[in-house]
């Protein structure tokens, strides 16, 4: 067994009880975004299909690192964004009704005329509702 | 290796670590968006990483970078469109594809450099490994399979369990070619050896999804996730790359986590979840059966008044609501109730929904906001101070039979909904849940039963409170 071979499996092992700590952690709230990030991330065998490209040098080579490079980047980039979209929606307070919305950004603009920075995601968490 | 490429694999490891700091981010909802962002930037760096080393090899073609960014983005492309315009009641099925093309492109990799060796006269034996084939079989199966639940998930492939005679002979035969055909690719470089292993591997994955049934699938997918994750690490062993291997073992790690999770919640083991499903499968059945007796039947106003006049109300979601395309209702109806000073909390079952954590995204998409939505050991001790428990599409995880020996759902952990001082189950019809059995929680003296589909009886009740009140 040569040494390389030891550290990738050193890596591996150490890794595998890194990600059981950290996971196991994770409240049960998460869990769809939890499996769409961890997704996301098995997309890094985008690099794997890229290197293949080192030593593609004929049509059978090209076309099979065109297939994985098209299956990791839409991996990688369509998990990304999904979990993003889905981070995104949860709030701690909901976010203000559209029928109440002209009141409220009004007092929202009047406490918020110091963070001019913070508008738009007061906005978005619903901080002009809590205070109104 | 050499110094040039040692450096680059430095910054990998930066890559990795910020993979790990943004899963722990992900330990809360107020840190997770920045998780995400963390393992974005950590992409980013191996994405940048891996153009330094294609670069500076000098070796890529012309055509190969023309294959290779085209491919690059054709695929982002796809992805960027396909997550953006996912309506969130389909997120498992986008899941499952994900998964799919991750662990296709893990077998790809596996393929080719057992191809590329081949090539190289005499090399392919010695550098044909135990991770090559791993990856190879892994990858193949994950890809076939994800496809096939992901399938089941649209809808496009029937939900129910499909189980035909012979149909486990064919599994087993599957697995002896493909594990025989690895071995053999060991001692004989051979390019036929490796179609059949990975034709055979297609076909299992197939196989061991197709009798699956659809309340099964949190568990399904969780483990196909854990397969992608460990095919990247196969893929990062054959290659020698520290990134995929750091990654794929982190995904791993966690799909092994959610599939044990997932199938405790079910009190069943993995082997009997894949062996295959219940008899009866979750199709909802469209006939409204006999209605029972002892069964007492509401309209929207007598469960609106019951609402209105509560001070707690424990709603219950389950797949019915997903399935309705109800979690708007169901949230202005609980916004309704709040505004109305009732304290509304929301139970929600670990495997409620067809992928973990379901029915919070669903929700979270309604805009309620996540404090509300509360775990089953949390929630439970609150029912029995609960003025209406109110049922949206849940079935097996509220039948009290559970607590029973000696039934199909005997020890699984359920929602303590018969605690609550009244019961109202919204539900198309008195069909039976996933595991084919009847639901006592009906027949409870405290159960009203309210026949309707999910969106619409969210509407109608939202109506008949606001009339009432106002």
């Amino acid at each position: 067994m040569s040494t390389a071979l030891v550290t990738d499996l050193t890596i591996f092992v150490l890794a595998l009880l890194v990600g059981i700590e950290v996971i196991g952690k994770v409240p049960a709230t998460l869990h769809t975004p939890l499996m769409s990030a961890t997704n996301s991330i098995h997309g890094i065998v985008l690099a794997g299909a890229l290197l293949i490209g080192v030593t593609a040098h004929n049509p059978v080579g090209y076309v099979l690192a065109f297939i994985a490079a098209v299956f990791a980047a839409a991996n990688v980039v369509g998990g990304y964004v999904v979990t993003g979209r889905m981070l995104k929606m949860f709030r701690k307070k909901a976010a203000p009704p559209p029928a109440s919305r002209g009141q409220v950004s009004q007092e929202g603009l009047e406490s918020l005329n110091g963070h001019k920075g913070l508008r738009g995601l007061a906005g978005k968490v619903g901080i002009g509702r809590a205070q109104s | 290796m050499t110094g040039f490429t040692t450096n680059v694999q430095l910054i990998y490891v930066l890559a990795a670590a910020c993979f790990v700091i943004g899963l722990h981010l992900m330990n809360s909802p107020a840190t997770a968006r920045r998780g995400n962002q963390v393992s974005i930037a950590g992409m980013v760096i191996a994405g940048v990483a891996t153009l330094i080393l294609l670069i500076h090899d000098g070796t890529v073609t012309a055509t190969g970078w023309i294959v290779l960014i085209s491919g690059a983005l054709i695929g982002s492309a796809v992805g960027l469109y396909a997550a953006q315009t996912i309506k969130m009641t389909a997120v498992p099925q986008l899941v499952s594809m994900f998964n799919s093309v991750g662990g296709g492109a893990a077998a790809l990799v596996a393929i080719y450099s057992y191809y590329q060796a081949e090539s190289n006269v005499g090399g392919v034996l010695g550098s044909t490994t135990v991770f090559t084939v791993l990856d190879l079989i892994i990858g193949s199966v994950t890809f076939s399979g994800s496809i096939i639940a992901a399938g089941k998930l649209q809808g496009v492939i029937g939900g129910q369990p499909i189980i035909f005679k012979g149909s486990r002979l064919i599994n087993l035969a599957l697995a002896v070619v493909a594990i025989g055909t690895a071995a053999f690719m060991f001692s004989t470089a051979s390019l036929p050896a490796l179609l059949i292993v990975v034709l055979a591997s297609l076909g299992f994955g197939v196989m061991m999804v197709l009798p699956i049934g659809g309340a099964d699938m949190p568990v399904v997918i969780s483990l196909l996730n854990a397969f992608t994750g460990t095919a990247v690490a196969m893929a990062g062993f054959v290659i020698g790359n520290w990134a995929l291997i750091v990654a794929g073992a982190l995904v791993g790690a966690s799909g092994g986590i959610l599939t044990k999770l997932m199938a405790d919640a079910m009190n069943r083991s993995l082997v009997n979840i894949i062996v295959g499903g219940f008899g009866t499968g979750d199709s909802i059945a469209a006939v409204g059966g006999p209605v029972d007796a002892q069964v007492r039947s509401i309209a929207a106003d007598d469960a609106a008044i019951q609402l209105a006049y509560a001070s707690k109300v424990i709603i219950v979601p389950g797949y019915g609501l997903a399935a309705a395309q109800a979690q708007h209702g169901v949230a202005e109806l609980g916004k309704i109730l709040e505004d109305r000073g009732i304290e509304v909390s929301y139970a929600i079952h670990p495997v409620a929904g067809r992928m973990p954590g379901h029915m919070n995204v669903l929700l979270a998409e309604a805009n309620v906001p996540y404090p509300q939505l509360v775990e089953m050991d949390d929630i439970n001790p609150e029912f029995a101070r609960t003025d209406v428990a109110l049922v949206i599409g849940a079935n097996d995880v509220t039948n009290p039979a559970a607590r029973r020996p000696g039934n199909e759902i005997s020890g699984m952990p359920i929602l303590d909904v018969d605690q609550a001082k009244s019961i109202i189950v919204i539900k198309r019809s008195m069909g039976h849940g996933y595991a084919g059995l009847e639901n006592e929680l009906y027949f409870n003296p405290k159960t009203s039963m309210y026949f309707a589909d999910a969106k619409k009886a969210m509407t109608e009740l939202s109506s008949a409170v606001k009339t009432l009140v106002a």
